[in-house]
């Protein structure tokens, strides 16, 4: 997942790389330091943002760590889902238990549907359908479009996908 | 001067766009110090030989009047043994199932140590390595930038333009008939069958459209891609084949809606080669309407190079052919 942090440094030689140590060590994936040299917090500190992208069960250990080094961690904002993914279904979405499609991907855990348009011109024909998809990362998002195509082969669904992202 | 002989075989709609360039181009193709004379044009009643050189123009109106070139009962793999030339310019229909008369004729020639240039997908398809095989032992030269995408110049581009570059991939729009029944679909809301319908009275599809319409086309085209670029000995069964068949106009708009447009997209990679329906950003560069082809090609030195043109039509198809032509005998 995708973490944005407001981190607080002493005015002291040193205190940068005490904070980044513990990012690196827990094999957190830094996007962004922004030091703001220039400003002060009440509490006389230099305020950091930092952006990383860590596995999330190392966050608390990471955020302790920062502790111990006597860093003020003032805000934590984690960003989940990070990878968006769209697709299309066409076929009989409705009869063939749309919940159950649904849920074979928020029971993977890593990913999750956030969004669906249907359309159902009638009855007795195929209906289409656009599905927003969100995950942990770029893999996860891989892997939920395959248990998709997986549950759409199953019920007879035409699983229309995106071109691959890093063609774009 | 390089005088060139040669003889078309298979005198449809590609054969006789063949021999109107011909005609149209004579003076450019002098310049470029190639002077090529027709001796033997060939369809499947028969045949016309002269060596002295066809005049193209009355051959073409013959086609036309009486439905074939035949003045003679020669085969075209007769001529290609029999008659003395330098190519064959083979423009049979493709045969995916046998590879037909098409694959009799290049091996023919071939063994007769005769050039080929080609538009037959079929061949091609069925037969990569062995042709090649047949191609290297005789000395002759083999090329069919015809056969995938038309005048879209793909195989040559990577081949002369990219020589040197990593291909990575390539990926795009192979058959335009299934271009213009999407993009025509999207455009009017209307249903799969209606746009196939109008597709056939304009004589973009064919009366059979099962080819296109079931990616089988565009997946030959991929085959033959992976086979000449990646040195792959593919054959249609290595292709995952899914049609634009159960598109339906909904699933166009709510695409459309997310910012995509649905098209069917091929694509060949070291470990996969694949026809489906894809969505494509409504503005990526894959995104072309009609009966476009287009296709990307991902190399690790020049990153990605994008061509499209159109794909079928016996002129554009003959485009692609002279140029073949040309590039041998320029050499």
């Amino acid at each position: 997942m995708r973490v944005s942090m407001d981190i607080e440094l002493k005015d002291a030689p040193g205190q940068l790389l005490l904070a980044l140590n513990p990012i690196s060590e827990l094999k957190g994936n830094l996007k962004s330091i922004v030091h703001h040299h220039e400003e002060r917090t009440p509490r006389s500190t230099i305020p950091v943002q930092v952006v990383f992208e860590v596995e999330p069960e190392n966050l608390d250990l990471i955020i302790s760590r920062l502790e111990e080094n006597g860093i003020g961690v003032a805000r934590v904002d984690e960003k989940r889902f990070m990878e968006h993914g769209a697709v299309i279904l066409i076929g009989h979405i409705v009869h063939t238990d749309i919940q159950d499609t649904i849920d074979t991907i928020d029971k993977t855990g890593f990913a999750e549907v956030v969004d669906i348009c249907l359309s159902m011109p009638h009855i007795d024909t195929q209906s289409s359908a656009s599905l927003k998809i969100d995950a942990i990362g770029r893999k996860e998002l891989h892997e939920a479009m395959s248990v998709l195509r997986e549950v759409a082969h199953k019920k007879d669904l035409l699983v229309v996908e995106p071109i691959e992202a890093d063609f774009a | 001067m390089r005088k060139v002989r040669a003889s078309i075989i298979g005198f449809g709609s590609v054969g006789q766009g063949v021999a109107e360039v011909l005609l149209k181009k004579d003076d450019e193709l002098k310049s470029l110090g190639i002077d090529i004379d027709v001796v033997a044009i060939s369809d499947s009643r028969g045949s016309e030989v002269n060596t002295e050189g066809i005049d193209l123009k009355a051959a073409i109106e013959r086609k036309r009047e009486s439905g074939t070139v035949a003045v003679e009962d020669l085969t075209g793999e007769y001529v290609i043994r029999n008659v003395d030339h330098d190519v064959v310019i083979e423009t049979t229909p493709t045969d995916i199932e046998t590879g037909g008369t098409g694959l009799v004729n290049m091996l023919a020639a071939f063994e007769n140590s005769r050039d080929v240039v080609t538009s037959n997908k079929g061949p091609l398809t069925l037969k990569y390595q062995e042709l090649m095989q047949a191609a290297e032992e005789s000395d002759c030269k083999f090329r069919f930038e015809a056969t995938v995408g038309g005048a879209m110049p793909i195989i040559n581009l990577i081949k002369s333009t990219l020589a040197g570059n990593e291909i990575k991939s390539i990926e795009g729009i192979l058959n335009g008939t299934c271009n213009y029944i999407l993009t025509r679909m999207m455009e009017e809301k209307a249903s799969y069958e209606q746009m196939l319908a109008e597709s056939k009275e304009l004589g973009i599809a064919e009366t059979d459209p099962t080819y296109d319409v079931e990616g089988i086309d565009a997946a030959c085209k991929l085959v033959i891609l992976a086979n000449s670029i990646f040195g792959q000995n593919a054959t249609f069964q290595d292709v995952e084949v899914t049609g634009i068949t159960k598109i339906t106009p909904e699933s166009l708009a709510l695409a459309y809606d997310d910012g995509y447009v649905i098209k069917l997209i091929g694509e060949v990679k070291k470990d996969r080669l694949r026809v489906s329906p894809r969505l494509v950003p409504a503005s990526h560069p894959l995104a072309v309407g009609g009966t476009l082809n287009v296709a990307s090609v991902h190399t690790d030195l020049a990153g990605t190079v994008t061509v499209t043109g159109r794909g079928a039509g016996s002129i554009e198809t003959a485009s692609a052919i002279l140029s073949d032509v040309v590039s041998i005998y320029r050499e």
